[in-house]
């Protein structure tokens, strides 16, 4: 895992999979990039390539990995790059790391590379640091299921001094890179957040040591938090869902906090009828976008029908023995607001006797 | 001379570590400190510090090397047989790097590793950390390394999950002010095979991957802290706004009516949990009467007893002095209580809780039962 393009993620796991052939065991390269670094085309040599696949896609040949090609090779261990990356329309599936899951799923142990800004749950956090929304994104569940997590660390000069000597991007590229992720303060705090990140998937696989052998890839259920001894009586939080697209920040944020407090994480819809059926088309895509999307983070979801909907929330969460309520800040207009239509304000009122959490929206960015 | 102590606070405040590394900068002519940091022997510093070494040297800068650890892999020969060599001195005692030798010879980069070791006695500097601020004020930069177990902050904590001991140390202020600071991280098994251990089909022990991986943790965590250091003083040499969310910061805002223990309680553990930081504020309001100054005071030393930076501040409106605080501070998550007590203000301005999460944009709001 690294924090940008050309920190040496692609370089190191090449280098590491070389290493491993000389010591016999069978690697192959199952997807790299061709329009690679020198240096790191160099790292390749020696070690089999399995052909990619060609797929053409508006008069262009698009290189995809040949996952029906690597299963059928079936070596000990594949290397692909890049985990984050979107397949070109024609492929089977969408996303790299549901090939990925292919291979795991056949027994082939995958090395692979990603960088710090294509974890789902940090997306919004990327955007308040940055000012640069990521669109390629992995579930964090793919991320917790790894073996290992490696930090490739490099400064952010060094990583300029690669990026102005041509090393990382085309000329043409350098330009948009410095004015983007690679500008001003940026970098470092990637890196920051690389190294946390890191830290935290190391603590997380601590416990897995105590029960599982070495070299065992553990699965997501087995490296689920709450494995390590913990006295507190365990936190239970609950995420409150609508239509509105802050729905999502408020998913991820629950997802990032529930994964550190090794809090179990629940997501409510609630509607005046249980029936999702009866609600305005637009708003129903929303509300089902939200539920799919929570389920893949590993959050449980619930529709529970109630015509007061922050009494229902409420009522629901002391049911459910939850300790902390997520909700998004509405922004209403004053007039709504003295006529106590706030819903977050209301939650606040209502859950006197339970924490509620009111998260910011990330995509603002504050100025001091 | 600018000199280390180990008093130093483990956290300088920004203003002070910029000035540090600016005076510290102006006595070195551009020369840079640059440290490789290893959680263990085995994880490959000494490897990628004179790769870098290499690549710097064909890309046309004088490098040497002015000492280099004595047991030395193949790869890391390799290396050496690529680069200049400065010997170093041999006494009765053990061997000293060949100050002298390296000043006279004057190259752009010197690698001296590793960074914690000791001098035998007679040299000119007792500790090999001396020898190389010495380079560095005579503008020549400096690669070198070093491991967990010798940042001298850390020592204790090493000793109690590995059992090693150790003298040679540096102090953690030295890793805050050097110019760069990469750490060399790789899996436990592998580290561990290459500190000799044999890969078998059973795996290695657990408990020694186990201690492996604690150590690990700690070394992500130290780098990430210099790196955020750094990141503050970039801020404040640059004039930008502050960033904001790569670190978890949590504030705990303390009233006499509130249930601050609660606040505080779950604040240590989120600072455990997230590895960040805590910090409680009392807004100081005129009027009080004793009883509550009394159950403040009991609350301050509670949140200082729970390793919260604690802070008074002086406001007629306390909601504005708190998210100002916490906009400074880089706050990502504010707690605060509901109040088993309404003042006039509360029903002119409205429930100050609501106020609160209104006013702090940008930052999460956790609001805790009475």
């Amino acid at each position: 895992m690294g924090y940008a393009a050309g920190v040496g993620k692609t370089f190191q796991m090449l280098a590491d999979g070389g290493a491993a052939a000389q010591r016999g065991v069978d690697v192959v390269i199952a997807y790299f990039q061709p329009h690679a670094r020198p240096d790191t085309i160099e790292q390749s040599q020696g070690l089999e390539i399995v052909p990619h696949r060609k797929i053409e896609y508006r008069d262009k040949t698009f290189e995809e990995m040949d996952t029906g090609a690597v299963l059928e090779r079936k070596p000990s261990v594949a290397l692909v790059d890049e985990l984050a990356h979107t397949n070109i329309p024609g492929s089977e599936r969408t996303k790299r790391w549901e090939d990925v899951q292919l291979l795991l799923d056949a027994g082939i142990e995958v090395w692979t590379t990603m960088n710090v800004q294509h974890i789902e749950s940090l997306n919004d956090q990327i955007w308040q640091i940055t000012g640069i929304q990521v669109r390629e994104t992995v579930p964090d569940g793919i991320v917790r299921q790894a073996a290992e997590i490696v930090a490739v660390d490099v400064t952010p000069d060094a990583l300029l001094n690669r990026l102005k000597r041509g090393a990382v991007y085309k000329p043409e590229m350098v330009e948009k890179a410095l004015n983007g992720f690679f500008k001003g303060s940026n970098l470092g705090a990637l890196r920051e957040l690389t190294l946390r990140q890191a830290a935290h998937e190391v603590d997380l696989r601590q416990s897995a040591y105590d029960e599982t052998r070495a070299f065992q890839v553990p699965r997501i259920s087995e490296v689920r938090p709450g494995g390590v001894a913990d006295n507190q009586p365990k936190e239970r939080i609950l995420i409150h869902i609508t239509a509105d697209p802050s729905t999502a920040m408020l998913i991820r944020r629950g997802r990032r906090v529930a994964d550190y407090l090794h809090a179990d994480c629940i997501a409510l819809f609630v509607h005046r009828t249980a029936q999702l059926s009866e609600l305005p088309a637009q708003e129903r895509a929303a509300v089902e976008r939200h539920l799919r999307f929570a389920r893949s983070l590993q959050i449980g979801t619930q529709v529970v029908g109630g015509t007061d909907v922050s009494k229902t929330v409420v009522e629901f969460a002391r049911r459910n023995e939850v300790t902390q309520i997520f909700v998004a800040h509405s922004e209403l207009p004053l007039l709504d607001r003295l006529r106590g239509r706030n819903f977050t304000e209301n939650i606040v009122r209502q859950a006197q006797d339970l924490q509620v959490t009111v998260v910011a929206d990330r995509s603002r960015r504050q100025v001091s | 001379m600018f000199t280390m102590r180990l008093s130093e606070l483990p956290r300088p405040s920004p203003e002070r570590l910029l000035k540090q590394v600016q005076a510290e900068e102006s006595k070195r002519w551009g020369a840079k400190l640059k440290i490789f940091l290893g959680y263990a022997p085995g994880v490959g510093k000494s490897y990628r510090m004179l790769d870098e070494a290499r690549r710097r040297h064909e890309r046309g800068e004088d490098v040497v090397v002015g000492a280099v650890q004595g047991q030395q892999s193949e790869d890391v020969q390799a290396l050496l047989r690529k680069l200049e060599l400065i010997p170093q001195l041999q006494t009765p005692e053990g061997q000293a790097t060949d100050l002298d030798a390296i000043l006279r010879r004057a190259p752009q980069v010197c690698v001296i590793d590793p960074l914690a070791a000791q001098n035998p006695p007679g040299s000119r500097h007792a500790h090999r950390w001396q020898d190389v601020q010495e380079l560095l004020h005579n503008g020549i930069s400096v690669l070198s390394s070093v491991n967990l177990l010798h940042v001298e902050e850390y020592k204790e904590k090493v000793q109690a999950i590995t059992g090693k001991n150790t003298t040679e140390t540096i102090p953690k202020s030295f890793l805050l002010a050097a110019d760069d600071i990469v750490i060399v991280d790789v899996p436990p098994d592998l580290c561990l095979w290459r500190q000799g251990e044999k890969l078998t089909s059973t795996g290695i022990s657990n408990s020694q991957e186990r201690q492996l991986s604690e150590l690990r943790e700690l070394a992500l965590l130290l780098t990430a802290e210099v790196v955020d250091a750094q990141l503050e003083s970039y801020v404040h040499a640059h004039g930008i706004e502050p960033v904001f969310g790569t670190h978890e910061r949590f504030l705990v805002c303390m009233t006499p009516h509130s249930n601050a223990p609660a606040m505080i309680e779950s604040g240590e553990r989120n600072k455990e949990r997230f590895q960040g930081d805590l910090y409680a504020v009392y807004v100081c309001e005129p009027g009080r009467s004793k009883r509550e100054r009394v159950t403040i005071r009991r609350y301050f030393d509670a949140a200082k007893k729970a390793g919260a930076s604690t802070e008074v501040l002086e406001s007629n409106d306390p909601i504005s002095a708190i998210v100002e605080f916490a906009r400074e501070k880089r706050i990502t998550q504010i707690f605060i209580g509901h109040s088993a007590h309404n003042t006039w203000r509360d029903r002119v301005f409205g429930d100050p809780v609501l106020r609160l999460i209104r006013a702090a944009e940008g930052i999460d709001v956790r609001v805790f039962p009475h």
